[in-house]
């Protein structure tokens, strides 16, 4: 493919646009967060109003909000999203710095499982379309897209750790036996919706004519599918990667928790229900960005695989 | 469907005209079928779709009549019975939690809440969604690219923790889930409403209301939306699934609905906790809310292909 101008300007155009959106993310977040009645330092036992003062002074909680967003604001720009209101002695970098390998090494693994198994299954399913395996291949992947991660995770570790005894029922300590619960957890949905995807467009593919002339020239069906089939009709797989990492990390949140695992979802959990603002603008920010660049990677992949699209249109 | 009056009029119509002969020979004849029609056949003929929707009509309905019917109320502590295995002999079909709470009354209660939250919050996006697409589809150039860069933005935003945030912040009222998943989740109906309205504006019968002087609004109101209906029929009912299941999640991690009331999500999370030493309380809830996700999938799997003239073969 060739890097025409109408490419490049496609990119920076993307790229521009992730300014707004950044930066009404960073808009909502703060203003939605200081309008929440309860302040940081609520506690069961009220502080005496001298050192409520002092912290809010620390904090900067006492100027006037607008003062307070371009600070923040300032913040952002040199990366720096604050210290934490509830965990003594940490900075919200430090807690995403913590949190985050945990979350990654999770969230890379389901994505990669439930790609590749997603895919395969997929291919299988729609090669033997409507046949009794088809049929039920496809119930289970609807049983997956539909059953909960909350559902699933005290299953499974009913199943395979209080019964079974074969697997930890939860904790961290960076060893494959504490990954596969969680991972399996978060990968079934996105298995089951990769099959899905990829036995519909597998089957759409199938049809067409560039296969039957593949097929006609008398190539082994092996090759039909792997050198012809395959790369058009993973196109739409492609474009979920998009809303898939958004549901990965949505999933982790419950998955860390039930888990107990501490990831960057328990940290969001835990902020959210102390208030502890810093931490929770941090970590959607993070989030954000995060998502927001994956897409942006998901749809120059897209835009790679398929050189049939008119930029202009995106 | 009666409302299709337009649908076949070049066959049934004009046998008035027609001499008697003739008439004779249309008589019994094809008679013909709107695509509404069609499109229900097709649904008919789907067995899963079909099993799905009467099983979902028994939960409903379940949910609906169960709680005035069993005898416990859904917070009554039976003190003699706790943490009771389901039995017949002690009347808790689905037995009891930790503190004596009927499963049984509390799953259909908390189906309520669920169904509930999944019929109001898919309403409010559905009118939000369907006028935001609409305006911006029939409307178009720099109104459209307006409208649908603000949707662009929003879109690349982490939904679930806005939802969380704003449970966080406005407190953990029922109503405010209702508004809070439905107002983020109309994105991609007023996505789809805007594509297929882009289409629809360029036809025949559009240009016709537009020619004979028909204002706008009329125009969207009475000719653009009611022909989007099949699409937001299948997305309704893709939706609702989606926002049962927000509504749960919240109320497993805690920031859902509160004591007493409860939901399927919130029950589960109960159950989770007990479920080495009372797997019922985890299995019952779970059940009732994965069958019920599960059906209304394959309901909107078969409405699509029922209802997508594109899928037809």
């Amino acid at each position: 493919m060739t890097l025409d101008q109408s490419f490049v300007r496609h990119i920076t155009r993307r790229l521009l646009s992730v300014l707004p959106t950044l930066l009404m993310l960073i808009t909502v977040v703060f203003f939605l967060v200081r309008v929440a009645p309860g302040g940081p330092f609520d506690s069961e036992k009220a502080l005496p109003p001298e050192i409520q003062a002092n912290l809010e002074a620390k904090y900067h909680l006492d100027e006037p909000l607008l003062q307070q967003y371009f600070r923040y604001l300032g913040q952002i720009l040199v990366l720096d999203f604050g210290p934490s209101f509830q965990y003594k002695d940490w900075t919200v970098n430090e807690l995403i710095a913590q949190g985050f390998p945990v979350s990654l090494t999770i969230g890379a693994l389901a994505m990669l499982l439930g790609f590749v198994l997603g895919v395969s299954i997929g291919v299988g399913a729609a090669l033997r379309q409507n046949s009794a395996a088809d049929f039920s291949t496809m119930g289970f992947a609807m049983l997956g897209v539909s059953i909960p991660n909350f559902v699933v995770a005290p299953l499974l570790i009913l199943l395979f750790a209080v019964y079974g005894g074969w697997l930890p029922a939860g904790g961290w300590d960076w060893t494959w036996q504490s990954a596969v619960l969680p991972v399996v957890t978060l990968a079934l949905p996105v298995i089951a919706y990769i099959a899905r995807l990829m036995r519909g467009s597998m089957i759409e593919v199938l049809h067409s004519n560039f296969i039957r002339t593949a097929r006609a020239k008398g190539l082994p069906e092996r090759q039909v599918i792997l050198r012809h089939a395959l790369k058009p009709a993973l196109l739409p797989v492609i474009s979920y990667m998009g809303p898939a990492t958004a549901a990965l990390i949505t999933g982790s949140v419950v998955v860390e928790r039930i888990f107990s695992i501490p990831g960057l979802g328990s940290y969001f959990v835990q902020g959210a229900l102390n208030r502890d603002y810093t931490l929770v603008m941090g970590v959607v920010l993070f989030y954000g960005v995060l998502i927001i660049a994956l897409n942006f990677i998901v749809d120059l992949l897209y835009s790679i695989l398929n050189p049939k699209i008119a930029y202009e249109e995106l | 469907m009666k409302s299709s009056e337009a649908t076949t009029a070049g066959v049934g119509a004009p046998a008035a005209e027609l001499d008697p002969f003739e008439a004779a020979l249309h008589l019994g004849d094809v008679k013909g079928r709107s695509p509404w029609e069609d499109a229900w056949h097709r649904l008919l003929k789907n067995r899963a779709a079909v099993t799905a929707a009467i099983i979902m009509g028994v939960m409903i309905l379940l949910v609906i009549i169960g709680p005035w019917v069993i005898s416990w109320d859904m917070d009554y502590t039976d003190w003699d019975h706790t943490q009771s295995a389901p039995s017949f002999a002690n009347g808790h079909w689905f037995g009891t939690d930790a503190v004596g709470r009927d499963i049984l009354v509390r799953t259909l209660e908390g189906g309520r809440i669920s169904l509930l939250v999944g019929l109001v919050s898919t309403l409010v996006s559905l009118v939000i969604g369907v006028s935001y697409g609409a305006i911006a589809g029939y409307y178009g150039g720099v109104t459209d690219r307006v409208m649908m860069r603000l949707v662009d933005i929003i879109y690349a935003m982490p939904f679930m923790f806005f939802v969380i945030l704003l449970m966080v912040v406005f407190g953990r009222h029922i109503l405010l889930i209702f508004v809070a998943i439905g107002a983020v989740n109309w994105l991609d109906m007023a996505r789809i409403v805007r594509g297929q309205t882009l289409s629809l504006k360029r036809m025949e019968y559009v240009e016709a209301a537009r020619a004979c002087g028909v204002e706008n609004r009329d125009i969207i109101r009475r000719h653009i939306v009611p022909n989007l209906l099949g699409v937001v029929m299948v997305y309704v009912t893709l939706t609702i699934p989606q926002v049962i299941l927000v509504e749960s999640f919240l109320s497993f991690l805690g920031l859902g609905v509160q004591e007493p009331m409860s939901s399927w999500g919130a029950l589960v999370s109960d159950g989770a906790q007990d479920m080495e030493s009372a797997p019922w309380t985890l299995a019952f809830p779970a059940a009732f809310l994965t069958v019920t996700l599960y059906c209304f999938n394959y309901i909107g799997d078969g409405l699509r292909d029922a209802l997508d003239p594109k899928d037809r073969s």
